[in-house]
């Protein structure tokens, strides 16, 4: 797996753990999977390259 | 009114090899005049291949069935003699709405690239396709091409024999037997040649059923393409509606697989859902409506001896991205050429398996497109249905996420890569126009490029100039010399990039086959032997 991909990156790494959390907080199962899948799209969009993308699929299925 | 799909357009007549002591050897012979059987007709008739065309019927189909024409089947039709007719009876949209649920998410226009003689796309009911078709059949007869539509000659058996098929044919008076050297099965998706030769279907990804009707609508009604996610009036499924001619409307209700036909096909429950769909004081009377039925899959080989299998009869795929009939455009384009190169002797028999190579390939991708498509369309999972939601929701707001809507992506031509009759290539030219892709069309001078492409080889200078006529090993190569002074800003961004000049080798069909920086006559005269199947004479 290339280093790039999950190598630490994240700037504030306790701070977006929060947001993630609070922004499940009120939501119910069904609202949160949307919430998910459409903050999933939007990461994707943000990172864009299909290589880097596989890349991630890759490393989440390894765990 | 009679409809048009009501006259009799080539009735059956009794010909001479029905009274031949012996059966008669043709050298082509095609099965099914539908769209793709007419049009492979037309392509071997102008290059004066004698061709015979069986039906068991004598009329143009019943209802619009397809109705989306994409710009390399009009760039076909130019080719072959028709283009105008159907462009000029079909309709042009650019303005496409997406609806989820209940509500409207987005709206875009299409923006078609400049610089192409032929719109993306045009929207057209198939019986007029193939009434333009059979027409353009009658002035080739005109003209004394070699051509026959025989009406009410339904295909009875075949046997396979290593150098040609004998077809026994039943008609009302009584059958007989003909011969030919090579015989193209065009006959549909049920195609009756593949289950008399006993062959494979294979591959069946999913199956589907789709409501179609035919709506005349009594007032104004917005020239646009409407296309519904998982609407109230047909939930978890599909529906879309479209413009043709005429003042026709054309709406595809998906309904799934397990379905009862016959209660789905009843006015009484027809119309109420098509007045949910349209909004209540829209008036409307229901011309025509039938049940669709496709699987999605394809025969193994599309070549087997001295048959040929072109259009449905040897793939078929979902509507969505209108991949089918003009497929089977391809499909012609791509044999006719080799099969006149076979029959004057020209080019090996083997060139015929290049033909199963490179449209296999191209009903891969048609697969491919069609099954991501159906997935979209229709998730097979919780999960799946999330992220389709996901993305419609996004698409309501954001820009971003509407590449991701997939209502079908409508049908491009296959890129052949990797095709054994590809040239050499340079990889510094751009992309889009390597070997194996069509020709991409471009203004020239007061005209198109794809005009000057009409049936032989060409070998296309830019900025290079090339012998106007060339013979290599028997084959016409029409040299086509485009000096520096008329590269069209297109042309330069399609064909040369930051070269200054460069030579394409040009197929028949409008395939690029190689291309160079500097000619060379041997490197072209050994390309031009590899597009022919390898046979250097």
């Amino acid at each position: 797996m290339s280093d790039s991909v999950t190598t630490p990156n994240l700037e504030a790494p306790d701070a977006f753990y929060a947001d993630l959390l609070a922004a499940h907080e009120d939501l119910g199962k069904e609202q949160s999977d949307a919430f998910n899948a459409r903050l999933i799209l939007l990461m994707a969009n943000r990172i864009g390259n299909l290589g880097e993308l596989r890349q991630l699929l890759e490393a989440a299925k390894e765990n | 009114m009679t409809k048009l799909f009501e006259v009799p357009l080539y009735p059956y007549k009794r010909t001479a090899d029905q009274d031949a002591p012996a059966p008669v050897r043709h050298p082509v012979v095609i099965i099914g005049a539908g769209p793709v059987g007419l049009a492979m007709a037309i392509d071997l008739a102008q290059a004066n291949v004698p061709v015979v065309v069986l039906d068991d019927n004598d009329k143009v189909s019943v209802g619009s069935r397809a109705i989306c024409f994409s710009k390399r089947s009009l760039e076909i039709f130019d080719r072959l003699g028709c283009g105008d007719e159907m462009v000029d009876k079909g309709v042009v949209w650019n303005l496409g709405k997406v609806h989820f649920g209940d509500r409207q998410v987005y709206n875009f226009n299409l923006l078609p690239e400049d610089g192409h003689k032929r719109p993306a796309f045009i929207n057209l009911q198939q019986y007029y396709c193939e009434l333009y078709l059979v027409e353009r059949i009658r002035a080739l007869q005109t003209e004394g091409k070699p051509v026959e539509i025989r009406g009410g000659n339904r295909v009875e058996n075949l046997h396979c024999y290593d150098d040609h098929t004998l077809v026994t044919i039943e008609t009302p008076e009584g059958a007989y037997n003909l011969e030919a050297d090579w015989l193209v099965a065009c006959d549909g998706a049920g195609s009756p040649t593949r289950r008399m030769l006993d062959l494979d279907f294979v591959g069946r990804v999913f199956e589907d059923n789709f409501l179609i009707a035919d709506v005349i609508m009594k007032a104004d009604f917005p020239t646009e393409r409407w296309f519904w996610f998982d609407p109230p009036f047909n939930k978890d499924q599909s529906a879309l509606l479209h413009k043709q001619p005429d003042g026709v409307w054309r709406i595809d209700l998906q309904l799934g697989w397990d379905i009862d036909k016959e209660k789905e096909k009843k006015p009484e429950n027809v119309i109420p859902r098509l007045k949910q769909m349209l909004g209540d004081d829209v008036e409307f009377d229901l011309e025509w409506v039938s049940i669709y039925t496709f699987q999605c899959r394809r025969m193994e080989e599309f070549r087997h001896g001295r048959v040929i299998f072109a259009g449905d009869a040897a793939h078929q795929v979902s509507p969505f991205g209108a991949r089918g009939a003009n497929s089977g455009f391809q499909d012609v384009d791509n044999l006719g050429w080799k099969l006149k190169l076979v029959l004057d002797g020209k080019a090996p028999e083997t060139l015929l398996d290049s033909y199963s190579f490179e449209r296999e390939q191209g009903a891969d991708e048609n697969i491919l497109q069609s099954s991501r498509s159906t997935d979209f369309i229709t998730p097979k999972s919780e999960m799946s249905r999330i992220f389709r939601d996901a993305v419609l929701d996004l698409s309501e707001h954001y820009e971003f996420a509407r590449p991701l809507v997939n209502s079908g992506r409508l049908s491009v031509p296959c890129t052949y890569d990797g095709s054994p009759l590809n040239g050499p290539d340079v990889s510094s030219l751009p992309p889009r126009t390597r070997p194996g892709s069509t020709v991409v069309d471009a203004p020239l001078g007061e005209d198109w490029l794809l005009d000057h492409l009409t049936g032989d080889f060409v070998l296309l200078g830019l900025g290079v100039d090339i012998p106007s006529d060339n013979e290599i090993n028997g084959i016409s190569l029409t040299g086509i010399t485009i000096g520096k002074e008329n590269i069209s800003p297109e042309l330069r961004d399609r064909y040369l990039g930051n070269a200054a000049a460069a030579i394409y080798l040009i197929r028949p069909d409008q395939h690029v086959a190689a291309r160079w920086l500097d000619y060379d006559q041997t490197e072209i005269g050994a390309a031009l032997a590899m597009a022919i199947g390898g046979k250097v004479q």
